[in-house]
Parts: structure tokens; sequence; C-alpha cells
């Protein structure tokens, strides 16, 4: 993708500030109908789920204990692993969003939830609910575009690093909360800054998130083996936990991946963004950045109803079990205004965004450009742009950008 | 050197973090000792067609209580936590129950979910019971004024005294020093809640019973009160009703030199001034400030210095709330107007984001 303001065809030019602000105050209708109608069953079905998973997540951790036979192992590792998905996703994300806060109940409240995650609750709000949905997609300061590590849209500046992002994205899959951790106190950035002078408070919030780790670990890779020691399930319940987690990580990723990357979905220039946006155009900017995964309810479930990433991002506070219901609404007023509403089945999501951050991983133009013929001199170029220096990239970059321009405009003529 | 429990109880917080080992024994047993306090409503008995007695069990760590007390209950209406208090109507019983008397308020929001509306079964949270109306247990001569569901503390205290069993009213040992006379009020008959049971006091030579009525008797004049109890002087007296009422007695005994206890449930009602904004008080930060209905909580606090939580400052993000702990504030986005009643919304507050959240009347931030 590429920032709108630079795009041939931006897909909001059609739009009129007038509309703009109708949008707005359609979709403001469509939230506050939730809100008129929130009520007990909405309390019923976030208790039922909670209650769900904790007793799912204690079975599986019961059956766990007889893990010395196979089919025991399976099953509980199968139980935690949905177990861990559904506390991170529908309950511990959603929770934290604020989305059951006017329960007043202060054990499903924003403000005291912690959940099973390297990252705390505190470092979460900040990086997620916070940055990402305020400044959702603007190249620059939403920081999950790629999350400090990865190139996932044009504008952002090619370097070598970036030929092992697929390798990185796919590590970073594997030990995604580890990754949420790190990328919630900005290590990279932090890291950099000399030892004495890090500030105190990146200090404070680094000790706090690397004593949720050690709890974290030390449930499940030191207790729950030792408890089932005495069955002689030491081993495989160690194994079973490392296996939940690494499905919940990869699951996770998988979702979030579909929430944004997705071939299609809309970044943003910063200096575009007006210092004072209006309640319509941020809704316009999250309707163009977002995308979502069609599928059954069980799918909504698993993925905490990112699946409706698209309603998640209009009204992140709205409890998630509406927004299946909010859905087709949404869907209707993107075509009134003939915007366009991703939607696609997951594998088909998640292989887009694989597919982006493959081809972002290469120079602009550069995958474009090449064909069977002239790979080795291409595979040449790429090895003189990755070795060369930054003159020599910013030489050959311009050159295949040129190429690929020239190519494009004699596939339209012709 | 930590104890053996000690010992496990580190072992099980180990090993259900970031839970507490409290929330998943809650899911087994949510009555036990060492939970949060709770009770499970065993019956909705109605007593009249709009009251209705709830027979509770509550927790094991329930402390009991002495009858005039009263208990903070905590219910989900609609799925919105909601604290009342509501007097205790009997002595402590020795099947472990505790029972509270509930008059369905018209538009009231948890009273007539309480009558009609809760069902055998249902959770809801309790707080130990408090208050100061009790009887002085060396006896004495009583004069009790209650008015409307008033009479719920003191139907407590008479219970205690004089229990009702299928045989008549008894009255132990313990009611012989007390010498009682109730003045009852209420706009009708049929409407007194505990009617037949204070009836039956009275024929049992229990108490002295005046009721009034306002539709039979026309309203209910203080000036009367020394006619229908001759001996007022020597008797003390508890009060418990509306605000009026109270404030009337206040009045008539401190000009009399008489003695009164009273209890009153509500604290003076919140005003509500939509757009018109109002006082706003940060308790811990010690400031006060006069803001508009158009302006956010946040900005005003900024404004005026406080170090004020915050985050996206449009409503998303959640990163600005804090505890409304008195007060009414309005949405700036829709104007639903949420209120924090001390007494009957959460203890600690009412939680609410600055950033959409102007005043709406005067307004206490726990800041």
């Amino acid at each position: 993708m590429t920032v709108i303001t630079k795009k041939p065809v931006n897909p909001i030019a059609h739009l009129t500030p007038e509309d703009i602000e109708q949008i707005g105050i359609e979709l403001d209708a469509i939230r506050q109908d939730v809100l008129d109608s929130r009520g007990a069953s909405d309390a019923a079905y976030i208790r039922r789920i909670v209650d769900t998973q904790r007793r799912l997540e204690l079975a599986s951790r019961a059956v766990l204990l007889g893990s010395v036979f196979p089919p025991a192992w399976i099953l509980g590792t199968v139980g935690l692993s949905v177990a861990k998905i559904l506390e991170n996703m529908e309950i511990g994300h959603n929770v934290m969003h604020g989305q059951w806060d006017w329960m007043r109940d202060p054990k499903i409240h924003s403000t005291t939830w912690e959940w099973d995650n390297a990252s705390t609750a505190e470092g979460w709000k900040h990086s997620h609910n916070e940055v990402h949905h305020t400044y959702t997609n603007i190249v620059g300061k939403d920081n999950d575009l790629g999350y400090g590590i990865m190139r996932v849209d044009e504008d952002q500046r090619w370097h070598p690093m970036y030929l092992g992002q697929p390798l990185w994205n796919f590590i970073n899959a594997c030990f995604f909360e580890y990754g949420i951790a790190a990328y919630d106190l900005e290590l990279g950035r932090n890291l950099r800054v000399p030892k004495d002078k890090r500030s105190e408070e990146f200090k404070r919030r680094a000790s706090a998130t690397l004593a949720k780790i050690r709890k974290q670990a030390t449930k499940d890779y030191v207790v729950h083996p030792l408890l089932a020691a005495p069955f002689g399930a030491a081993l495989p319940t160690l194994v079973a936990n490392f296996t939940a987690n690494l499905v919940r990580n990869l699951w996770s990723h998988s979702v979030i991946m579909c929430g944004h990357f997705p071939e299609g979905v809309e970044t943003f220039e910063r200096k575009a963004i007006p210092a004072n946006e209006t309640r319509g155009e941020w809704y316009v900017r999250q309707m163009l950045g977002s995308a979502n995964i069609s599928g059954s309810k069980l799918m909504h479930l698993m993925t905490g109803n990112l699946s409706h990433q698209i309603e998640h991002h209009l009204f992140p506070d709205l409890p998630s079990n509406r927004y299946a219901e909010v859905a087709p609404k949404v869907q209707a007023l993107f075509e009134k205004y003939d915007l366009s509403y991703h939607q696609a089945p997951l594998p088909q999501q998640v292989y887009s965004a694989w597919h982006r951050v493959v081809r972002l991983s290469l120079p602009n133009g550069w995958l474009e450009t090449t064909t069977v013929t002239n790979a080795p001199q291409q595979l040449k170029l790429l090895y003189a742009m990755s070795t060369k220096g930054p003159k020599v990239r910013r030489a050959a970059q311009a050159r295949l950008e040129q190429t690929a321009r020239r190519r494009r405009a004699e596939a339209a003529a012709a | 050197m930590p104890t053996v429990s000690e010992a496990l109880m580190r072992v099980a917080e180990a090993a259900v973090t970031p839970l507490m080992p409290a929330d998943v024994l809650d899911l087994f047993d949510p009555l036990r000792k060492g939970a949060d306090l709770r009770a499970r409503v065993v019956a909705v008995q109605p007593e009249t067609a709009d009251a209705a007695t709830l027979l509770l069990k509550p927790g094991k760590d329930w402390r009991g209580h002495v009858p005039g007390q009263f208990l903070r209950l905590g219910v989900d209406v609609d799925g919105v936590r909601h604290w009342r208090a509501y007097s205790l109507t009997h002595g402590p019983r020795r099947d472990g129950l505790i029972s509270v008397t509930v008059k369905a308020v018209p538009d009231g929001v948890v009273s007539p979910y309480l009558v009609h509306g809760l069902r055998p079964g249902a959770l809801v949270h309790l707080e130990q019971a408090d208050g100061e109306f009790v009887l002085p247990p060396e006896g004495g001569k009583h004069l009790f004024v209650t008015a409307g569901s008033g009479i719920t503390p003191v139907i407590g205290m008479l219970r205690n005294l004089f229990p009702a069993t299928d045989a008549g009213v008894l009255r132990p040992g313990r009611s012989a020093e007390h010498d009682i006379v109730v003045l009852h009020l209420a706009p009708s008959r049929p409407e007194t809640i505990f009617a037949r049971d204070l009836a039956a006091l009275a024929e049992a030579g229990a108490v002295r019973l005046i009721s009034h009525y306002d539709d039979e008797h026309g309203l209910f004049d203080l000036a009367r009160l020394t006619e229908l109890v001759p001996d007022l002087a020597e008797r003390g007296t508890f009060a418990c009703g509306p605000a009026g009422l109270l404030d009337a007695l206040e009045t008539h005994h401190e000009a009399l030199g008489l003695p009164l206890t009273t209890e009153r449930f509500r604290a003076s009602f919140v005003g509500v001034d939509a757009g018109e904004g109002g006082e706003v008080v940060f308790d811990r930060s010690g400031v006060s400030i006069e803001a508009d209905g158009a302006t956010s909580l946040l900005d005003a606090g900024e404004a005026a210095g406080v170090l004020m939580p915050s985050g996206c400052r449009m409503g998303i993000c959640f990163g600005c709330v804090v505890p409304l702990r008195e007060g009414a504030v309005r949405d700036l986005r829709n104007g639903a107007v949420t209120v924090a009643t001390p007494g009957e919304t959460a203890a600690g507050g009412v939680p609410i984001q600055t950033c959409i959240s102007a005043a709406a009347g005067r307004c206490e931030i726990d800041l």
C-alpha cells in the first residue's frame, strides 16, 4: 500500500467535507443504538465467557496431570490453547478496551484487568488503545505498522535489513507475546539510549514487564510441571504449556496481521492529517485502515471479534458481542459512500498479509520489474543495493521505480 | 518462616497468576470464607402489591447485625451494578439467613427490580451491616415514628423483641424492659408494609400502635404528637422516613428539648443541571474550579493544574478513567448523565472517562 495522498486514485477523493461529517453522524447513530440497548444479556454474555474460559483452563490443566498418556496430552493441550486464546482475545483485549466498564463490576473492568500475556495491562493500554487506535495507520505515528521491525508500506524506506523480514515476522509470530511486550516498552528505541540516561518511566515499566514475564513463565514452566511431577508428567506438562503458548501466539499474530496488513488496506501520511481532525475524518480513516475476516460464529469468538476489525476500530468501546449485528449497517454505509469494505476468509487474509510482508521485504518496484530472463541481473542489482551503501541504493532505487513506471505505462497503453 | 498455609497460598497464587486464587474459588463457592461478601437469594416473598421481602443466605464472613441496622446491597440491573441501603427487618435468625424488605419506588431503578425481577438463586453483593439506629439494650420507654418504608428498621427491632410464631407473638424476657409506642404514617392502608405484623404486635399488647393514613385522616400534623402520645416527654424517639418528616421532627423535638434518633437512607439529592456545568472538586489535589457544561473534566482539570491521567482524549482508550465520588457528569458525545451518590453507588465512586465528560452540577473527583 501507499499512503492515500500519494495514490494515483485517492479512494476518498469523491467525498466532500459534508459527506465525511455525515458519515460521522451516521456512525454515531449506529453506536448510540447499541448503547441504548446494552444490558443484562450483554453482561450475561461476558460473564459466561469468563466463566467458561476459567473452567476450560482448569479442566485442561487437570487433564494435563495425566499427560504421560498421549490422548490426555493432546486433549489438555488443545483445551489450554483454546483457553489462552479466549483469555487474550475475546476477554483480555476487549475488557482492557473498556468495552465492559459500563457494568461497573470491579472484577471485569479496564482499570483492574490483567491478562495472561508477557505484556503488562498498563503497557498494552498505552501502546494499543492510545497510540494505535488513535493514530491508526498513520505512517510514522502508528507503530503497529510493522511494529518497528518490518516494512509494510511502500512509504517506509527500504533497507537491506528488511530482506530478512519474512523470517523476523515468523519468529515474531512464534513469540508474539514477548514481541508485544518489547514493542509496548519501545525497547529498540529505549535500548539505544545509554543506560544511565534512560528515563525513570522506562526503567519502571521495564521492571514491571520483567516481573510480569517472570510470573507468567513460572506458572507455565515451573509451577504446573512441578504439580504434575507426582504423576510423572512434569516434562509433558511443560511441553504442553509451551505448545499452548506457541499456538496462542501464532493464532493471535495471524488475526492481528489480518486487521491492518492485507493488500488494499489504506495508510495515511502524517502531514496530511489535520491537527484538529474531526470525528468524521477520524471515522473515515478507521474505515479505510482496517480489514475484516469473514467466517462462522466460532471464528468471531476465537478472534475476540477482531474479525470485525472495521467495526472494532470504529467503536473500540462497544461490547464485542455486538459487532456482528453492527457489521451489516456499517457495510451498508460503506456502499452508500462508495468505499471499499475489506472482508475475506482467514486463509485469504493471512495470505494477503504475508504476501505484503514478502513483497515489501524487497525494494519498491523490484518484484514488478523482475522476469525469468532478467532474474540474474536483478539479483545482482539487489545484491549491490544490499552491500554497496546508501548512495548506490538510492540510485538503483530511482532506476527501479522508473522502469516500473514505464512498464505500467506500456501495459496501460497496450 | 512462612506457615504451611502461607506457603500453599503462594503456590496457588503462582499457579493462577494473573488471576488470584479467589477468582478461581469463586467459580465453585462464591459464599465461602474469605470471599468478597455476597449472598444467595433464597426467596422473594411478596408483602403488598409493590413490596417484597428478600430472604438471603449471606456468605460465611457475614458478621451478623443488631436489629435496626441497615446493609448495603449491590445488584446488577440491566447489567449495571447498583448499590442501595436497606434496613434489616428482623433480629439474628437461627437459620443464619437475613432479610430485607423493599418497596418498589415508582420510576426507581433498583427497587422495582428487587421486588419484581429478582429470582431465587441469584447472587447479590453485600457489605457488612452498619448503622447507629438500634435500641438501647437496657430497655426504656420509646416512641417510633415511621413513614412509608421507614418502618423497615423498626420492624427489625420489634421482631427481635417479639418474635412472631404460629402460636402468636412471643414476649421473651428481653422485651419486658421496653415500653413501645409506634406511630406509623402512610398514604393509605393497603400500601402499609408489614401492616399485618404491626397489627398482630398491637393485638398481642406488645406495642401501642397509632396508624395514620393520609387518605382517611388527612395529612399528619406534628402539633398533634403530644395529644396522641401524652407521655412523649418520657420517651426517646426513633424516626425513620422521608427527609421532610425527619427535618420537621428535628425542629419539633429541639424546641421541646426531647431526644431524637433518626435514620436517613438517602444523602441529599444530587442536582443534575445538564449543560449547565458546575463546581468541580478534585479531592486529593485540593483543587476546586467552576467548569462549564461544554468543557471536558480533563481539559478543565488540566487547565487548573491538576495532574490528570489521559490518553486519546476522544473517549476510546480509557486511559483517563477516574472515580467520580459524588455528583453528576454528562457525556459530551450523547448527553448521557452519570450520577454518583455516596451510599448508593459503589463505595470507591463511579469510574468515568474525564475526556468526554463535563460537569452536570457540582461533582467531586477522586484525584
